[in-house]
Protein backbone atom coordinates (compact mmCIF):
# COMPACT_ATOMS: atom_id res chain seq x y z
CA UNK A 1 0.00 0.00 0.00
CA UNK A 2 3.07 2.22 0.40
CA UNK A 3 3.52 2.26 -3.39
CA UNK A 4 0.29 4.24 -3.20
CA UNK A 5 1.96 7.34 -2.33
CA UNK A 6 4.17 7.87 -5.13
CA UNK A 7 3.83 6.86 -8.57
CA UNK A 8 6.78 7.40 -10.23
CA UNK A 9 6.70 5.68 -14.01
CA UNK A 10 9.20 6.57 -16.98
CA UNK A 11 6.89 8.10 -19.38
CA UNK A 12 8.60 7.53 -23.13
CA UNK A 13 7.66 9.45 -26.58
CA UNK A 14 8.19 7.39 -29.41
CA UNK A 15 8.06 9.21 -32.57
CA UNK A 16 8.61 9.13 -35.96
CA UNK A 17 8.93 12.16 -38.27
CA UNK A 18 9.17 12.81 -41.38
CA UNK A 19 8.34 11.06 -44.61
CA UNK A 20 9.16 7.61 -43.49
CA UNK A 21 6.18 5.08 -43.24
CA UNK A 22 7.96 2.18 -41.42
CA UNK A 23 6.58 1.71 -37.86
CA UNK A 24 7.17 -1.70 -37.25
CA UNK A 25 9.74 -1.06 -35.70
CA UNK A 26 8.72 1.90 -33.96
CA UNK A 27 5.32 -0.70 -32.46
CA UNK A 28 7.75 -3.50 -31.34
CA UNK A 29 9.42 -0.80 -29.43
CA UNK A 30 6.99 0.87 -27.99
CA UNK A 31 5.34 -2.78 -27.19
CA UNK A 32 8.40 -3.77 -25.54
CA UNK A 33 8.87 -0.39 -23.61
CA UNK A 34 5.29 -0.77 -22.21
CA UNK A 35 5.94 -4.45 -21.07
CA UNK A 36 8.85 -3.08 -19.26
CA UNK A 37 6.65 -1.31 -17.31
CA UNK A 38 6.93 2.27 -18.52
CA UNK A 39 3.93 4.42 -20.33
CA UNK A 40 4.40 4.95 -24.00
CA UNK A 41 3.33 7.62 -26.18
CA UNK A 42 3.19 6.84 -29.86
CA UNK A 43 3.28 10.18 -32.43
CA UNK A 44 1.52 8.03 -34.99
CA UNK A 45 3.39 8.49 -38.75
CA UNK A 46 5.04 11.77 -40.50
CA UNK A 47 5.23 14.01 -38.02
CA UNK A 48 6.71 17.14 -38.19
CA UNK A 49 9.66 18.25 -36.35
CA UNK A 50 7.73 20.91 -34.61
CA UNK A 51 5.05 18.35 -33.53
CA UNK A 52 7.13 15.70 -31.63
CA UNK A 53 8.26 18.90 -29.77
CA UNK A 54 4.83 19.98 -28.92
CA UNK A 55 3.92 16.16 -27.58
CA UNK A 56 7.83 16.19 -25.52
CA UNK A 57 6.93 19.70 -23.93
CA UNK A 58 3.32 18.90 -23.46
CA UNK A 59 3.46 15.07 -22.27
CA UNK A 60 6.75 16.16 -19.91
CA UNK A 61 8.18 12.28 -20.83
CA UNK A 62 11.36 11.49 -19.90
CA UNK A 63 12.67 9.57 -22.74
CA UNK A 64 12.30 10.64 -26.85
CA UNK A 65 12.85 7.97 -29.09
CA UNK A 66 12.90 9.08 -32.91
CA UNK A 67 12.72 6.33 -35.43
CA UNK A 68 14.18 7.04 -38.45
CA UNK A 69 14.53 5.02 -41.24
CA UNK A 70 14.42 7.41 -44.64
CA UNK A 71 18.22 9.16 -44.04
CA UNK A 72 16.61 12.46 -43.46
CA UNK A 73 18.10 12.17 -39.75
CA UNK A 74 20.52 15.28 -39.95
CA UNK A 75 18.01 17.95 -40.77
CA UNK A 76 15.07 16.83 -38.99
CA UNK A 77 16.92 15.75 -35.56
CA UNK A 78 18.43 19.10 -35.08
CA UNK A 79 15.47 20.71 -35.57
CA UNK A 80 13.80 18.95 -32.90
CA UNK A 81 17.05 19.77 -30.40
CA UNK A 82 16.43 23.40 -31.41
CA UNK A 83 12.90 23.01 -30.44
CA UNK A 84 13.25 21.25 -27.12
CA UNK A 85 16.25 24.14 -26.20
CA UNK A 86 13.51 26.64 -27.32
CA UNK A 87 10.92 25.61 -24.73
CA UNK A 88 13.46 24.49 -21.96
CA UNK A 89 13.01 20.83 -22.15
CA UNK A 90 16.32 19.67 -23.77
CA UNK A 91 18.11 19.29 -21.05
CA UNK A 92 15.46 17.02 -18.93
CA UNK A 93 14.77 14.36 -21.68
CA UNK A 94 16.81 11.64 -22.89
CA UNK A 95 16.85 11.73 -26.36
CA UNK A 96 17.54 8.20 -28.18
CA UNK A 97 18.03 7.85 -31.96
CA UNK A 98 16.91 4.09 -33.84
CA UNK A 99 17.39 3.25 -37.29
CA UNK A 100 19.87 2.74 -40.02
CA UNK A 101 21.99 5.50 -38.83
CA UNK A 102 26.01 5.72 -40.70
CA UNK A 103 28.47 5.70 -38.23
CA UNK A 104 29.85 9.52 -38.83
CA UNK A 105 26.61 10.40 -38.25
CA UNK A 106 26.04 9.03 -35.19
CA UNK A 107 28.90 11.09 -33.89
CA UNK A 108 27.49 14.12 -35.06
CA UNK A 109 24.13 13.67 -33.61
CA UNK A 110 25.54 12.49 -30.45
CA UNK A 111 27.61 16.08 -30.44
CA UNK A 112 24.53 17.88 -30.93
CA UNK A 113 22.55 15.64 -27.73
CA UNK A 114 21.51 12.51 -28.97
CA UNK A 115 22.72 10.33 -25.77
CA UNK A 116 22.64 6.57 -28.16
CA UNK A 117 21.72 5.53 -31.40
CA UNK A 118 20.44 1.93 -31.83
CA UNK A 119 20.93 0.52 -35.07
CA UNK A 120 19.84 -3.25 -36.58
CA UNK A 121 20.44 -6.03 -33.95
CA UNK A 122 20.30 -3.58 -31.01
CA UNK A 123 18.09 -5.93 -28.68
CA UNK A 124 15.24 -5.31 -26.36
CA UNK A 125 16.97 -5.34 -23.12
CA UNK A 126 19.64 -3.75 -23.76
CA UNK A 127 17.67 -0.54 -24.72
CA UNK A 128 15.99 -1.05 -21.98
CA UNK A 129 18.24 -1.13 -19.48
CA UNK A 130 19.79 2.04 -21.22
CA UNK A 131 16.50 3.76 -20.62
CA UNK A 132 16.17 2.29 -16.62
CA UNK A 133 19.79 3.61 -16.54
CA UNK A 134 19.93 7.18 -17.89
CA UNK A 135 16.39 7.98 -17.68
CA UNK A 136 16.31 11.76 -16.29
CA UNK A 137 15.38 12.31 -12.65
CA UNK A 138 12.80 14.87 -12.72
CA UNK A 139 13.92 17.08 -9.12
CA UNK B 1 8.91 25.34 -5.04
CA UNK B 2 6.21 28.19 -6.01
CA UNK B 3 8.78 29.52 -8.54
CA UNK B 4 7.19 26.51 -10.54
CA UNK B 5 3.96 28.22 -9.85
CA UNK B 6 5.25 31.62 -10.85
CA UNK B 7 5.84 30.09 -14.78
CA UNK B 8 2.75 28.57 -14.71
CA UNK B 9 0.90 31.46 -13.95
CA UNK B 10 2.62 33.50 -16.41
CA UNK B 11 2.54 30.76 -19.23
CA UNK B 12 5.46 28.96 -19.51
CA UNK B 13 4.16 25.42 -21.12
CA UNK B 14 7.03 23.64 -19.76
CA UNK B 15 6.00 24.07 -16.08
CA UNK B 16 2.76 23.06 -16.75
CA UNK B 17 3.59 19.96 -17.81
CA UNK B 18 6.00 19.52 -15.02
CA UNK B 19 2.85 20.64 -12.32
CA UNK B 20 0.89 17.69 -14.35
CA UNK B 21 3.77 14.99 -13.57
CA UNK B 22 4.43 15.92 -10.25
CA UNK B 23 0.67 15.66 -9.88
CA UNK B 24 0.68 12.64 -11.44
CA UNK B 25 3.49 10.87 -9.35
CA UNK B 26 2.02 12.21 -6.22
CA UNK B 27 5.88 13.56 -6.17
CA UNK B 28 6.68 14.90 -2.58
CA UNK B 29 5.73 18.41 -2.08
CA UNK B 30 2.57 18.23 -5.24
CA UNK B 31 0.01 19.15 -2.92
CA UNK B 32 1.23 22.12 -1.77
CA UNK B 33 1.25 22.71 -5.73
CA UNK B 34 -2.40 22.54 -6.63
CA UNK B 35 -2.81 24.14 -2.18
CA UNK B 36 -1.25 27.46 -4.10
CA UNK B 37 -3.03 26.54 -7.38
CA UNK B 38 -6.81 26.42 -6.42
CA UNK B 39 -7.11 30.10 -5.70
CA UNK B 40 -6.00 30.65 -9.51
CA UNK B 41 -9.06 28.57 -10.29
CA UNK B 42 -12.54 28.56 -11.70
CA UNK B 43 -12.65 29.86 -14.85
CA UNK B 44 -12.36 27.06 -17.76
CA UNK B 45 -15.39 25.13 -18.45
CA UNK B 46 -14.59 21.37 -17.84
CA UNK B 47 -16.33 18.61 -20.61
CA UNK B 48 -16.00 15.39 -20.40
CA UNK B 49 -15.88 12.87 -23.32
CA UNK B 50 -16.81 9.22 -22.55
CA UNK B 51 -17.79 6.45 -24.98
CA UNK B 52 -16.83 3.34 -25.79
CA UNK B 53 -13.63 2.19 -27.77
CA UNK B 54 -13.82 2.96 -31.22
CA UNK B 55 -16.15 5.39 -30.82
CA UNK B 56 -14.29 8.19 -32.23
CA UNK B 57 -13.38 10.04 -29.20
CA UNK B 58 -10.12 11.58 -30.11
CA UNK B 59 -10.96 12.54 -33.45
CA UNK B 60 -13.69 14.20 -31.92
CA UNK B 61 -11.88 16.05 -29.49
CA UNK B 62 -9.41 17.15 -32.07
CA UNK B 63 -11.91 18.57 -34.21
CA UNK B 64 -13.46 20.26 -31.20
CA UNK B 65 -10.17 21.99 -30.19
CA UNK B 66 -9.69 23.10 -33.22
CA UNK B 67 -12.70 25.20 -34.02
CA UNK B 68 -12.38 25.98 -30.25
CA UNK B 69 -9.04 27.43 -31.59
CA UNK B 70 -10.87 29.22 -34.65
CA UNK B 71 -13.44 31.08 -32.02
CA UNK B 72 -10.36 32.40 -30.17
CA UNK B 73 -10.47 30.14 -27.18
CA UNK B 74 -7.66 27.89 -25.64
CA UNK B 75 -7.83 24.48 -24.81
CA UNK B 76 -6.25 22.06 -22.68
CA UNK B 77 -6.88 18.33 -23.21
CA UNK B 78 -6.19 15.52 -20.45
CA UNK B 79 -6.66 11.85 -22.43
CA UNK B 80 -6.87 9.00 -20.10
CA UNK B 81 -5.93 5.36 -21.45
CA UNK B 82 -5.96 2.36 -19.59
CA UNK B 83 -2.60 0.87 -18.20
CA UNK B 84 -1.58 -2.84 -18.12
CA UNK B 85 -2.49 -4.01 -14.48
CA UNK B 86 0.83 -6.63 -14.95
CA UNK B 87 3.45 -4.40 -15.91
CA UNK B 88 1.70 -0.98 -15.15
CA UNK B 89 3.04 -0.09 -18.94
CA UNK B 90 1.03 1.63 -21.16
CA UNK B 91 0.82 2.45 -24.80
CA UNK B 92 -1.25 5.83 -24.68
CA UNK B 93 -2.18 6.39 -27.95
CA UNK B 94 -4.57 9.21 -28.33
CA UNK B 95 -2.25 11.77 -29.51
CA UNK B 96 -2.13 9.88 -32.64
CA UNK B 97 -5.87 11.45 -33.29
CA UNK B 98 -4.59 14.95 -32.85
CA UNK B 99 -3.85 15.94 -36.24
CA UNK B 100 -5.79 19.25 -36.40
CA UNK B 101 -3.78 21.43 -34.03
CA UNK B 102 0.07 20.44 -34.98
CA UNK B 103 2.33 23.14 -33.38
CA UNK B 104 -0.51 25.18 -31.53
CA UNK B 105 0.92 25.20 -28.54
CA UNK B 106 -2.56 27.05 -27.47
CA UNK B 107 -3.61 23.43 -27.23
CA UNK B 108 -2.42 21.84 -24.55
CA UNK B 109 -2.85 17.74 -25.35
CA UNK B 110 -1.92 15.24 -22.12
CA UNK B 111 -1.95 11.54 -22.10
CA UNK B 112 -2.25 10.21 -18.67
CA UNK B 113 -2.37 6.58 -17.74
CA UNK B 114 -4.97 4.85 -15.55
CA UNK B 115 -2.27 3.88 -13.23
CA UNK B 116 -4.27 1.23 -11.90
CA UNK B 117 -4.51 3.68 -8.67
CA UNK B 118 -8.25 2.82 -6.50
CA UNK B 119 -9.61 5.82 -6.76
CA UNK B 120 -6.57 8.03 -7.60
CA UNK B 121 -7.20 8.23 -10.60
CA UNK B 122 -9.78 10.72 -10.14
CA UNK B 123 -7.75 12.95 -7.73
CA UNK B 124 -5.35 13.05 -10.12
CA UNK B 125 -7.38 13.91 -12.56
CA UNK B 126 -9.14 16.78 -10.70
CA UNK B 127 -5.79 17.87 -10.05
CA UNK B 128 -4.70 18.28 -13.47
CA UNK B 129 -7.59 19.88 -14.54
CA UNK B 130 -6.68 22.52 -11.85
CA UNK B 131 -3.40 23.34 -13.36
CA UNK B 132 -4.90 23.51 -16.82
CA UNK B 133 -7.79 26.25 -15.25
CA UNK B 134 -4.65 28.04 -13.76
CA UNK B 135 -2.79 28.13 -16.41
CA UNK B 136 -5.44 30.11 -18.44
CA UNK B 137 -7.51 27.43 -20.43
CA UNK B 138 -10.62 28.58 -21.60
CA UNK B 139 -12.17 24.61 -22.29
CA UNK B 140 -10.76 21.71 -20.64
CA UNK B 141 -11.75 18.37 -22.02
CA UNK B 142 -11.17 15.27 -19.99
CA UNK B 143 -11.09 11.97 -22.38
CA UNK B 144 -11.51 8.62 -21.13
CA UNK B 145 -12.83 5.74 -22.02
CA UNK B 146 -16.03 4.48 -20.93
CA UNK B 147 -16.28 1.90 -18.67
CA UNK B 148 -18.34 2.00 -15.71
CA UNK B 149 -16.48 3.64 -12.74
CA UNK B 150 -14.14 5.59 -15.15
CA UNK B 151 -17.33 7.18 -16.55
CA UNK B 152 -18.61 8.32 -12.68
CA UNK B 153 -15.12 9.61 -11.64
CA UNK B 154 -15.49 11.85 -15.04
CA UNK B 155 -18.55 13.32 -13.57
CA UNK B 156 -17.12 14.54 -10.78
CA UNK B 157 -14.84 16.61 -12.73
CA UNK B 158 -16.50 17.58 -15.73
CA UNK B 159 -19.33 20.60 -15.63
CA UNK B 160 -21.14 18.92 -18.55
CA UNK B 161 -20.29 15.57 -19.73
CA UNK B 162 -20.48 14.59 -23.62
CA UNK B 163 -21.36 10.91 -24.32
CA UNK B 164 -20.38 9.05 -27.59
CA UNK B 165 -22.73 6.35 -28.86
CA UNK B 166 -21.40 4.99 -32.07
CA UNK B 167 -24.11 3.56 -34.67
CA UNK B 168 -25.46 -0.30 -33.78
CA UNK B 169 -24.02 -0.42 -30.81
CA UNK B 170 -26.60 -2.54 -29.84
CA UNK B 171 -29.91 -2.72 -28.39
CA UNK B 172 -31.37 -0.78 -25.60
CA UNK B 173 -30.77 -2.71 -22.99
CA UNK B 174 -26.68 -2.60 -23.98
CA UNK B 175 -27.37 1.17 -23.23
CA UNK B 176 -29.02 0.75 -20.04
CA UNK B 177 -26.44 -1.74 -19.07
CA UNK B 178 -23.75 0.36 -19.67
CA UNK B 179 -25.31 3.31 -17.54
CA UNK B 180 -24.69 6.22 -19.59
CA UNK B 181 -27.97 7.10 -19.87
CA UNK B 182 -27.92 8.95 -16.44
CA UNK B 183 -24.56 10.45 -17.15
CA UNK B 184 -24.98 12.61 -20.45
CA UNK B 185 -25.57 16.10 -20.38
CA UNK B 186 -24.97 15.56 -24.68
CA UNK B 187 -25.45 12.78 -26.57
CA UNK B 188 -23.02 12.41 -29.92
CA UNK B 189 -24.26 9.41 -32.01
CA UNK B 190 -20.67 9.78 -34.38
CA UNK B 191 -19.92 7.94 -37.38
CA UNK B 192 -23.02 9.12 -38.32
CA UNK B 193 -22.86 8.36 -41.83
CA UNK B 194 -22.52 4.56 -40.92
CA UNK B 195 -25.86 2.36 -41.25
CA UNK B 196 -28.20 1.89 -37.95
CA UNK B 197 -27.05 5.73 -37.47
CA UNK B 198 -30.67 6.93 -36.92
CA UNK B 199 -31.78 4.65 -35.48
CA UNK B 200 -29.23 4.96 -32.58
CA UNK B 201 -30.55 8.04 -32.57
CA UNK B 202 -34.08 7.28 -31.71
CA UNK B 203 -33.23 4.39 -29.74
CA UNK B 204 -31.22 6.77 -27.40
CA UNK B 205 -33.95 9.68 -27.76
CA UNK B 206 -36.83 6.89 -26.26
CA UNK B 207 -34.32 5.40 -23.37
CA UNK B 208 -33.91 9.20 -22.46
CA UNK B 209 -37.32 9.79 -22.20
CA UNK B 210 -38.07 6.80 -19.90
CA UNK B 211 -35.67 8.40 -18.03
CA UNK B 212 -37.96 11.35 -17.30
CA UNK B 213 -40.81 9.73 -17.14
CA UNK B 214 -42.42 7.51 -14.05
CA UNK B 215 -39.82 4.73 -14.36
CA UNK B 216 -37.26 6.00 -11.28
CA UNK B 217 -33.73 6.93 -13.42
CA UNK B 218 -31.31 4.53 -11.77
CA UNK B 219 -29.14 7.52 -10.90
CA UNK B 220 -31.59 8.66 -7.87
CA UNK B 221 -31.32 7.96 -4.61
CA UNK B 222 -32.42 4.50 -4.57
CA UNK B 223 -30.39 2.98 -7.32
CA UNK B 224 -27.24 3.93 -6.47
CA UNK B 225 -26.81 3.09 -2.82
CA UNK B 226 -23.63 1.49 -3.51
CA UNK B 227 -21.72 4.13 -3.54
CA UNK B 228 -21.76 6.26 -0.58
CA UNK B 229 -20.98 9.53 -2.32
CA UNK B 230 -23.52 9.32 -5.76
CA UNK B 231 -26.59 11.34 -2.80
CA UNK B 232 -24.32 14.54 -4.28
CA UNK B 233 -23.97 14.00 -7.67
CA UNK B 234 -27.31 16.04 -8.77
CA UNK B 235 -28.04 13.84 -11.45
CA UNK B 236 -31.98 13.91 -10.77
CA UNK B 237 -31.96 17.15 -10.89
CA UNK B 238 -30.27 17.78 -13.69
CA UNK B 239 -32.82 14.70 -15.47
CA UNK B 240 -35.47 16.98 -14.46
CA UNK B 241 -33.95 20.45 -15.56
CA UNK B 242 -31.64 19.60 -18.60
CA UNK B 243 -33.20 17.23 -21.61
CA UNK B 244 -29.95 16.04 -22.68
CA UNK B 245 -29.52 17.06 -26.81
CA UNK B 246 -28.35 14.06 -29.35
CA UNK B 247 -26.56 15.11 -31.83
CA UNK B 248 -25.01 13.36 -34.98
CA UNK B 249 -21.07 14.43 -35.90
CA UNK B 250 -19.07 12.77 -38.55
CA UNK B 251 -15.60 13.48 -36.68
CA UNK B 252 -13.56 12.80 -39.34
CA UNK B 253 -14.86 14.89 -41.89
CA UNK B 254 -15.69 17.93 -39.14
CA UNK B 255 -19.34 17.66 -39.50
CA UNK B 256 -21.61 18.77 -36.90
CA UNK B 257 -18.93 19.62 -34.92
CA UNK B 258 -20.05 23.06 -34.78
CA UNK B 259 -23.71 21.71 -33.44
CA UNK B 260 -21.85 19.81 -30.82
CA UNK B 261 -19.77 22.87 -29.17
CA UNK B 262 -23.60 25.03 -29.72
CA UNK B 263 -25.01 22.46 -27.41
CA UNK B 264 -22.20 21.81 -24.91
CA UNK B 265 -22.63 26.18 -25.18
CA UNK B 266 -25.91 25.98 -23.91
CA UNK B 267 -25.81 23.36 -21.63
CA UNK B 268 -23.36 25.90 -19.95
CA UNK B 269 -25.73 28.55 -20.11
CA UNK B 270 -28.10 26.14 -18.37
CA UNK B 271 -25.62 25.19 -15.35
CA UNK B 272 -24.88 29.62 -14.84
CA UNK B 273 -29.01 30.35 -15.48
CA UNK B 274 -30.20 27.63 -12.96
CA UNK B 275 -27.70 27.89 -10.50
CA UNK B 276 -26.74 24.36 -10.84
CA UNK B 277 -23.46 25.17 -11.87
CA UNK B 278 -22.83 26.63 -8.32
CA UNK B 279 -24.58 23.85 -6.85
CA UNK B 280 -22.50 21.35 -8.72
CA UNK B 281 -18.92 22.52 -7.92
CA UNK B 282 -20.30 22.86 -4.02
CA UNK B 283 -20.80 19.42 -4.26
CA UNK B 284 -17.76 18.46 -6.26
CA UNK B 285 -15.58 20.02 -3.78
CA UNK B 286 -17.40 17.95 -0.86
CA UNK B 287 -16.73 14.81 -2.92
CA UNK B 288 -12.93 15.77 -2.80
CA UNK B 289 -12.43 16.56 0.33
CA UNK B 290 -14.54 13.51 1.14
CA UNK B 291 -11.64 11.33 -1.06
CA UNK B 292 -8.85 13.37 0.09
CA UNK B 293 -9.39 12.70 3.78
CA UNK B 294 -9.97 9.16 3.01
CA UNK B 295 -6.85 8.48 1.38
CA UNK B 296 -4.95 10.47 4.00
CA UNK B 297 -6.45 8.56 7.14
CA UNK B 298 -5.82 5.39 5.14
CA UNK B 299 -2.13 6.58 4.70
CA UNK B 300 -1.52 7.08 7.99
CA UNK B 301 -3.22 4.02 9.41
CA UNK B 302 -1.60 2.20 7.14
CA UNK B 303 1.69 3.67 7.87
CA UNK B 304 0.92 2.67 11.82
CA UNK B 305 -0.07 -1.27 10.43
CA UNK B 306 3.45 -1.41 9.49
CA UNK B 307 4.59 0.58 12.37
CA UNK B 308 3.29 -2.20 14.76
CA UNK B 309 4.74 -5.00 13.37
CA UNK B 310 3.00 -5.20 9.71
CA UNK B 311 -0.17 -6.93 8.15
CA UNK B 312 0.72 -10.44 8.13
CA UNK B 313 1.21 -10.45 11.83
CA UNK B 314 -2.53 -9.09 12.41
CA UNK B 315 -3.17 -11.95 9.95
CA UNK B 316 -1.48 -14.70 11.53
CA UNK B 317 -3.22 -13.74 14.70
CA UNK B 318 -7.08 -13.70 13.11
CA UNK B 319 -6.07 -16.80 11.28
CA UNK B 320 -4.94 -18.24 15.31
CA UNK B 321 -8.55 -17.28 16.02
CA UNK B 322 -6.78 -15.36 18.65
CA UNK B 323 -8.71 -12.55 17.65
CA UNK B 324 -10.76 -11.19 14.55
CA UNK B 325 -10.82 -8.47 11.89
CA UNK B 326 -13.40 -6.09 13.40
CA UNK B 327 -10.93 -6.57 16.68
CA UNK B 328 -8.05 -4.90 15.29
CA UNK B 329 -9.64 -2.75 13.17
CA UNK B 330 -11.07 -0.92 16.81
CA UNK B 331 -7.03 -1.08 17.89
CA UNK B 332 -6.33 0.83 15.26
CA UNK B 333 -8.79 3.24 14.85
CA UNK B 334 -9.29 3.66 18.24
CA UNK B 335 -6.69 6.15 19.45
CA UNK B 336 -7.79 8.23 15.89
CA UNK B 337 -10.94 8.31 17.51
CA UNK B 338 -9.66 9.20 21.06
CA UNK B 339 -7.76 12.16 19.33
CA UNK B 340 -10.95 13.27 17.68
CA UNK B 341 -12.49 13.31 20.77
CA UNK B 342 -10.48 15.00 22.48
CA UNK B 343 -10.48 17.51 20.58
CA UNK B 344 -14.45 18.16 20.37
CA UNK B 345 -14.28 18.44 24.12
CA UNK B 346 -11.81 21.38 24.46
Amino acid sequence: MSADQEQQTIRCLVAKVGLDGHDRGAHVISRALRDAGFEVIYSGLHRAPEEIVQATVQEDVDVLGISILSGAHDTLIPEIIDGLKEYDAFSDTLILVGGIIPDDDEKELKEIGVSEVFGPGASMEQMVEFVRENAPDKE
Amino acid sequence: MSDLIDELLSGKHRALARVITKIEDRRAGYRDLVSQIHQHTGNADVIGVTGSPGSGKSTLVDKMAATYRDRGLTVGVIAIDPSSPFTGGAVLGDRIRMGSNIGDMDVFFRSMSARGSLGGLSTATTDAVKALDAFGKDKVIIETVGAGQNEIDIVKTADTVMVLVPPGSGDDVQMLKAGILEIGDVFVVNKADLDGSSRTVQELREMLQYGDGDIPSTGGHHGAGSMDETEGLQLESEAEGWDPDIVETVAKRDEGVADVLDSLEEHATYLDESGEREQQSRTRYAEEIRTLVREDVNELLTAEINNQGGMEAYVDDVVARETDPYTVSDDLVGPLADCVRERREK
